[in-house]
């Protein structure tokens, strides 16, 4: 093609984040998590650093109540990239004691992430942490810098944040903090989907409409799974449904849905009167649900 | 697809977040469980009507006292374009989220309470928004409703607004004016029967009709280089790319270029993005150059096109937005991040305070507080390349950061 023009401005946006981040920090590491949106980010990667490799590894903080298509799907991505993965995992911080596993209804592994992440940075000196949020998805994202620096315990400090101006990048940090940077902050959720399909990405299968063992409750669709806790009366039932986010088993949602390929999924998203996080369990705890997580240093 | 960036402007209560939010309501753009969660607080607190304010006030903090503390970026989009709306907070205090939200904007809402009319902070507001040279200005004239849709107070506040126009330093600033009522509606996305006098566009139908062309800045072409790419493998041996984003212009393939600081002459071979070859690399994109001959070139290097320099200086002059609690004062030291070349200054002097109210400069300045905006004069430990801010929006604006504290404090536009 003649010029760059075409470009969605979005992605260069994305691109030149990203090579800040390999140019300003000593140590980054892109936080993957096997969702639509670190799986465009590692996309983007690769466009940032081409012809050379991306250089940084992936990190996944592995709740062990994923679905196991999101695993398979991970492994077969890293080595046909030839991509660096490390693992941490959650039960890991559980048999040590450092965080207790939740029970009851509402039980979820989800928030118990943030102990695990903190230790792994800690442990391999990350100084960046590149991650897929965007700040579409809620009020408290929305607030959210591109660059966001995190104190020692990696909290969140709404008030302090560093004004960014223009697109210049303040990543300079003292000893023992650290930078989570969001390339993808601007991107809508149609936004990912749309380039999902424009770039031909190859996703998890739990995207798409699959048959699945369900049950209902308040008004939301759980898996049927050992790791969902599930009272008797909660009858299990076989329907058509797919995933528009992807997180733990225990607090992502499913909805109804036929849409069997990228283009009826980009689709489903225009016609959607409801927001991608409306189908995130943790979020309905309650209206701060959010904030309180990131200060506690949740990603 | 376009994507259009706005800054919202206006002092404490005048509507910017209950704007925001009527916008994305009257664009469908709402999804029922936002709007449940809308509908269920705004009952709680007792009120007979949709407060949307609570559509962008994200913070605990924020619901809890009804204001913004922190700039929140809105999302939505029509079928033509992509919208980011940045809702800034209105009180004084917060002025350096305004100057932040109208660093990144092509077009700026400024509202006024149509009760209250033209007051000090909107004075700053459109200051700022001038100096920074956001192209295309929208003076929403909200609350129209409590004002009893009145077209002789609208017109009382243009004319007080246009004498404030007429001591712009930016004169080419495009200015529109449009009576609103945020929270009933009226001339925001649709039509007011209310408003008979005025035959102007409602504020989406205008935001639509803005033409790229118009509302970015364009110059000479600069490439700042971001990051050397070096795969050192056995296909692409002996591959050597510039990786950056191009500002101002755009650069060919074939053109004659020079490499800052070194001032080695070059020509461009290949422009990649990702991989694939381009004749032409365009304004904003961020792509891979090669160049013909082996020159050195690092991070905080810039690319330009022969006979096209930028100045070469280790001394400039430029207005300053200071954004800390701590004082700056003249032999202070910090860190100038122009672009993504990063140098140490030291303030020669401070030449004078603006009062952003037009009311004129204060010569006789010792420091510079929160809020400050001044022209300060800076010698470096090394020269950048720059150009002034009113020639190029990118290579003439930078940040000022504190050598201790690492956090950024001030943000300069180069005279
Ligand atoms: N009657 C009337 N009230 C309005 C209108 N627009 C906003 N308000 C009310 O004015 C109050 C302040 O509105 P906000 O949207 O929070 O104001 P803001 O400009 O975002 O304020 P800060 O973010 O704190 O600077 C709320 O009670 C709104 O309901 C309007 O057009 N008419
Ligand atoms: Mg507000």
């Amino acid at each position: 093609m003649k010029d760059t023009s075409h470009i969605n401005p979005l992605e260069s946006e994305a691109i030149y984040i990203i090579r800040e981040v390999a140019a300003q920090f000593e140590k980054p590491v892109l936080l993957f998590s096997g969702g639509k949106d670190s799986i465009t980010l590692v996309r983007l990667a690769q466009k940032a650093f081409w012809p050379a490799k991306i250089p940084f590894p992936l990190m996944h903080i592995d709740t062990g109540h994923n679905f196991p298509e999101t695993i398979e799907f991970r492994d077969k991505l890293v080595k046909e990239l030839g991509l660096e993965l490390i693992v941490r995992n959650v039960q890991d911080s559980i048999d040590q004691g450092k965080v207790k596993e939740e029970s009851g209804r509402y039980s979820s592994r989800n928030s118990l992430q943030t102990t695990t992440l903190l230790d792994a940075i800690e442990e391999f000196k990350f100084d960046a942490c590149i991650g897929g949020a965007r700040r579409d998805e809620e009020k408290a994202r929305a607030k959210e810098r591109i660059f966001s620096v995190r104190d020692d315990f990696g909290q969140w400090d709404e008030k302090k944040q560093r004004p960014e101006l223009f697109d210049m990048l303040n990543g300079q940090i003292e000893l023992g903090q650290n930078v989570r940077c969001f390339p993808i902050s601007n991107w809508t959720e149609l936004d990912v989907w749309s380039y999902i399909e424009k770039e031909k990405i190859e996703i998890p299968s739990i995207y798409f409409a699959h048959k699945r063992k369900i049950f209902l409750r308040d008004g939301l669709i759980w898996s049927h799974s050992d790791y969902v806790y599930q009272e008797e009366d909660e009858e299990v039932i076989e329907r058509m449904v797919r995933f528009r986010t992807v997180g733990d088993m225990s607090c992502t949602a499913a909805v109804f849905s036929d849409a069997a390929d990228i283009a009826s999924v980009v689709q489903e998203i225009r016609d959607s009167s409801i927001s991608e996080r409306g189908a995130r369990i943790d979020d309905k705890r309650s209206e701060a649900a959010m904030e309180k997580r990131k200060q506690q240093g949740y990603f | 697809m376009e994507v259009l960036k706005i800054a919202t402007a206006g002092s404490v209560d005048d509507g910017k977040s209950t704007l925001i939010g009527r916008i994305l309501y009257d664009t469908k753009s709402l999804t029922s469980d936002k709007l449940e969660a809308i509908e269920k607080t705004s009952k709680q607190k007792g009120y007979d009507y949709l407060d949307f304010s609570l559509a962008t006030d994200g913070l605990v903090a924020e619901r809890e006292q009804g204001i913004t503390i922190d700039v929140a970026h809105i999302y939505f989009s029509t079928a033509k374009k992509s919208y980011i709306i940045a809702d800034t907070p209105g009180h004084v205090e917060y002025t350096r989220n305004m100057v932040t939200g109208a660093s990144t904007s092509q077009a700026a809402i400024i509202l006024i309470d149509a009760r209250k009319g033209v007051i000090e902070q909107t004075n700053r507001h459109f200051f700022i928004n001038n100096l920074l040279r956001v192209k295309d200005v929208i003076v929403a004239i909200n609350k129209m409703d409590l004002v009893d849709f009145s077209e002789e107070r609208y017109n009382e506040i243009k004319a007080d607004f246009s004498t404030l126009m007429a001591k712009r330093d930016y004169q080419d600033q495009h200015i529109t004016f449009i009576p609103v009522s945020a929270l009933k509606g009226d001339n925001v996305v649709n039509k007011s029967e209310n408003t008979p006098w005025y035959s102007g566009q409602t504020l989406l139908e205008h935001l639509e009709d803005l033409d790229k062309k118009d509302i970015y800045n364009t110059g000479t072409p600069r490439f700042p280089v971001q990051y050397v790419i070096r795969p050192k493998t056995e296909d692409f041996h002996d591959f050597r790319g510039f990786a950056g984003k191009v500002y101002g212009g755009e650069l060919s393939v074939g053109d004659e270029v020079v490499a800052l600081p070194s001032q080695t002459k070059s020509r461009i071979k290949e422009i990649y993005f990702y991989d694939k070859k381009y004749q032409t690399a365009s304004r904003r994109s961020s792509v891979t150059i090669t160049l013909e001959d082996e020159i050195n070139v690092s991070r905080g290097d810039m690319i330009v096109k022969v006979g096209d320099l930028p100045t070469i200086d280790k001394q400039f002059t430029a207005n300053i937005s200071w954004m800390d609690s701590e004082k700056l004062e003249p032999g202070n030291k910090y860190v100038v991040q122009h672009g993504v070349n990063k140098v140490l200054a030291k303030v020669e002097a401070i030449n004078h305070k603006i009062n952003p109210d037009y009311s004129g400069i204060d010569t006789d300045v010792k420091a510079l507080g929160m809020n400050d905006i001044a022209e300060v004069t800076f010698k470096l430990n090394k020269p950048i390349f720059f150009d002034a801010f009113k020639k190029h929006r990118t290579n003439g604006s930078f940040i000022l950061i504190d050598t201790k504290t690492n956090n950024t404090v001030g943000a300069g536009f180069i005279q």
